[in-house]
């Protein structure tokens, strides 16, 4: 029994990760279509984010409220990866849709360029590049009617963006003036440390789980729980399954797809950043931090069913359970005397590595008989 | 006359910011009769970057302080030594073409470079082919002797073998089981068949081993090994690569795989670099094994991290492999200087033989192109240095272990025409 729950959590707690990481790939690849290889680096955005939350959170002003930095960055890096896909989708992958082959080059330049920006850009002027886009983009939107029919809203638009800039560039050198640590660029690996009620373990039913675990989990839930609610119950949730279904019915039905684009888009980045938060409480974080985990995230919603949230949150768990059932040999302790042929062949694969080449030929084996994934989207997907 | 040109070194290197610029100890750039090149080939872009810059940083630093000290003697002429330095952007085929590059196209008589055994594997074809030299300065696998490269670092049996001796006799995990953890490539499996076969020997017994494919950072199935191995604490021997070890002692603390729960890590691959870079909090208490220490108390020592210091900025910090760099440059200008020319052959014999009082004590180039090293066990405290707990006598090398299956009784020696690369014993 304890077996079986150490084997259990264990499967959730390595399909979390997965599962938080790929979410908001099921969202941009799954309901648009768009094969963003930048992924990994919006993961990488949030998972930085969290870096210099923690730093911001050791200032004197700051110092009582350290403990909840972590439920701080969550937000935070939801906003700013969000706000880096927004500005991804609106300068480049807008052009692109329905070229998917370009897409796939024109996201994996930029995931280049994201990384050397982490490497070369003091991570204080990087934050302030992003206080300045996010009030850029999202200040002419609070403005009154009045003001954006007005024939002079252009101009309003280029004054908030300069006020926009002044504050990054402000932001940006008073963080790099209090916290020396961000004041200079380092293609340095950087750490994540865990709030101290975050580390150490906790006992359920008699077997101790890693608290981090655990947290990572719960934000997989909360992400998985709100995306869902998001999707069926709000309005905006309707248009987008709506564009995804058909998007000219939609357009003619009054739908502004190019909103509901932007939407999405923001969204799955958005839950990138919210990965990265996770992803950085496991190891540590620096410029490649994404790409070790981009192609687990699209084998995971390929195996789901494009387009369906059901099949990547049972692919990530079904994937997980499977990894330490194979890669901890657990077999073999639920069924100590089983011939010897067998257990040879189980404990061959009952290491890492083995473990990874033995899931990629199942999963291979798998779309042979079901090409489109656990849950094919039923109707039509996306037009070009 | 050796040791007074040290001394000359370390008066000059006080005033080394200056003389970088205007070359000469305290003379004018034209007390130089000539300037030799040397090639420099690390990774300066890359994932490897981080790691090998520390190197280039390191070999420049003694160039600049052999400079200033006069420069290389050879013929009664003093050469000022230059550098071209070139990246191989962590990627191994760049490190063959760079070389052929800086051997056919600048002339240089010596290459100082490589970190990974891939680059090499990669570069060691271009030597041979044209008969040049190669200086690789970082702790390896052996199981290899080239009579075109030169290893300054650590062969397993001056670093893994008095590292594993010590964790089963004298550690507080003393006589308990052994489970293997690596990234999966050369080194980490070479060492840990090593390793197999050395706790076979002393009587222990190696309950576990995995590997994390390079890359991958889910450490979980490895954890649940471990427990399921060595429920009652025991010794975990760590050859996992770069910021695996950050995902690896993070995950195995929250898990309560802690020295204070009776489990002790031997890492191979963790200096004083990567203290830093993981975090002191969670290496607290675990073991490493190199030949320098940043905390080894003689003056040597702390006037070579001092220097670093000085030339670099305060918050850097000096480990193993930039020990090693920092000798094979020495160690090339005293062979060169020996042998009077800058020919390759000439140097090559003149190297064997070579000593050289380095930071971390005396070393002595071996017959087989490796380096006679002193080994220190040290245990990682909380202020990211080893305290070093265990120092052997000088430890020679063996290109071909001996305690590995296949290269058991063989050995390397390049100074008798009859034995050579790989004899029998």
């Amino acid at each position: 029994m304890e077996l079986l729950l150490d084997s259990l959590f264990n499967g959730v707690a390595i399909g979390s990760v997965l599962l938080v990481a790929a979410l908001g790939l099921a969202i941009v690849f799954g309901l648009m279509g768009v094969i963003n290889l930048a992924h990994g680096e919006l993961m990488m955005l949030g998972a930085y984010t969290t870096y210099v939350t923690q730093l911001i959170f050791k200032l004197p002003i700051l110092k009582p409220f350290y403990n909840s930095y972590i439920i701080v960055s969550i937000f935070l890096s939801f906003i700013v990866s969000g706000v880096v896909g927004i500005l991804l989708e609106k300068t480049i992958i807008r052009k692109l849709y329905g070229s998917p082959l370009e897409t796939l080059l024109a996201t994996w330049g930029v995931s280049l360029i994201l990384q050397q920006f982490v490497r070369s850009v003091p991570l204080a002027y990087g934050t302030g590049l992003v206080i300045s886009l996010i009030i850029g983009l999202f200040l002419p939107t609070t403005f009154s009617l009045k003001i954006k029919e007005s024939i002079n809203f252009k101009y309003f638009k280029f004054s908030s963006w300069i006020f926009a800039a002044l504050t990054g560039v402000m932001s940006g050198s008073i963080i790099s003036s209090s916290v020396s640590k961000l004041s200079r660029a380092s293609a340095r690996n950087v750490d994540v440390t865990a709030p101290s009620w975050m580390r150490g373990q906790v006992e359920i039913i008699g077997t101790a789980f890693p608290k981090t675990r655990l947290m990572i989990i719960i934000i997989t839930l909360i992400s998985v729980i709100a995306i869902t609610l998001f999707l069926n119950q709000s309005a905006w949730g309707m248009r987008i399954r709506a564009v995804t279904q058909n998007r000219q019915m939609s357009e003619c039905l009054g739908i502004s797809t190019e909103k509901v684009d932007i939407i999405t888009f923001g969204i799955g980045s958005g839950l990138a950043g919210v990965a990265g938060v996770a992803v950085s409480l496991l190891g540590s974080v620096g410029p490649n931090v994404g790409g070790n985990y981009i192609v687990g995230c699209f084998m995971v919603v390929v195996l789901g069913g494009v387009g369906n949230l059901l099949g990547t949150v049972l692919a990530s768990f079904g994937i997980g359970i499977m990894t330490d059932l194979i890669g901890a040999g657990r077999l073999l302790s639920i069924w100590p005397d089983m011939p010897l042929p067998i257990s040879n062949t189980i404990n061959f694969f009952a290491t890492t590595s083995m473990a990874r080449v033995m899931i990629f030929a199942l999963i291979v084996i798998f779309l042979q008989f079901k090409p489109t994934g656990l849950f094919p989207q039923k109707g039509r997907m996306v037009e070009n | 006359m050796r040791i007074s040109r040290r001394i000359l070194a370390g008066l000059a290197t006080a005033s080394l910011a200056v003389t970088a610029t205007s070359c000469g100890g305290g003379g004018t750039s034209g007390s130089f009769d000539d300037t030799v090149t040397v090639g420099i080939l690390h990774s300066l872009s890359g994932t490897m970057a981080i790691s090998e810059s520390t190197l280039v940083d390191t070999e420049k630093m003694a160039i600049e302080e052999i400079n200033a000290a006069g420069g290389v003697e050879v013929g009664g002429k003093s050469y000022k030594i230059e550098y071209i330095v070139e990246d191989g952007a962590s990627d191994w085929p760049t490190f063959a073409e760079k070389s052929k590059k800086l051997i056919d196209q600048d002339g240089v008589p010596v290459v100082f470079g490589g970190w990974t055994s891939a680059s090499r594997k990669a570069m060691l074809p271009v030597y041979e082919s044209k008969d040049a030299f190669l200086y690789y300065p970082i702790q390896y696998e052996a199981q290899e002797c080239s009579n075109n490269i030169f290893y300054t670092g650590a062969t397993p049996n001056q670093q893994s073998e008095p590292a594993t001796d010590f964790m089963y006799k004298r550690s507080p995990a003393a006589g308990g089981d052994f489970f293997l953890v690596g990234s999966d490539y050369v080194f980490p499996r070479t060492s840990n068949t090593i390793t197999k076969a050395q706790v076979k020997q002393l009587g222990g017994k190696v309950v576990g081993e995995d590997y994390l494919p390079l890359g991958n950072t889910e450490v979980a199935p490895i954890i649940s090994k471990i427990k399921k191995a060595l429920p009652e604490g025991g010794i975990i021997i760590n050859t996992l690569n770069g910021d695996q070890n950050v995902a690896f002692f993070k995950q195995i603390q929250d898990a309560g795989i802690t020295p204070s729960s009776g489990y002790y890590v031997m890492n191979y691959s963790i200096a004083e670099e990567e203290i830093s870079t993981i975090g002191p909090e969670f290496l607290e208490g675990h073991y490493g094994a190199w030949n320098y220490m940043m905390s080894i108390d003689t003056p040597a020592s702390k006037k070579f991290a001092k220097n670093f210091k000085k030339r670099w900025g305060a918050d850097r910090v000096v480990a193993d492999p930039q020990e090693s760099a920092y000798n094979m440059v020495y160690l090339w200008k005293q062979a060169v200087e020996d042998a009077g020319t800058f020919d390759d052959n000439a140097v090559r014999e003149a190297l064997v033989g070579q000593k050289f009082d380095a930071p971390q004590g005396p070393v002595e180039v071996m017959p087989n192109h490796h380096l006679s090293q002193t080994v220190r066990i040290g245990q990682i405290n909380a202020e990211g240095g080893f305290t070093i707990l265990e120092e052997t006598g000088v430890v020679l090398p063996q290109a071909w272990n001996q305690k590995h299956p296949s290269s058991k009784g063989f050995a390397c020696d390049w100074t008798d025409p009859s034995k050579g690369e790989k004899y029998k014993l």
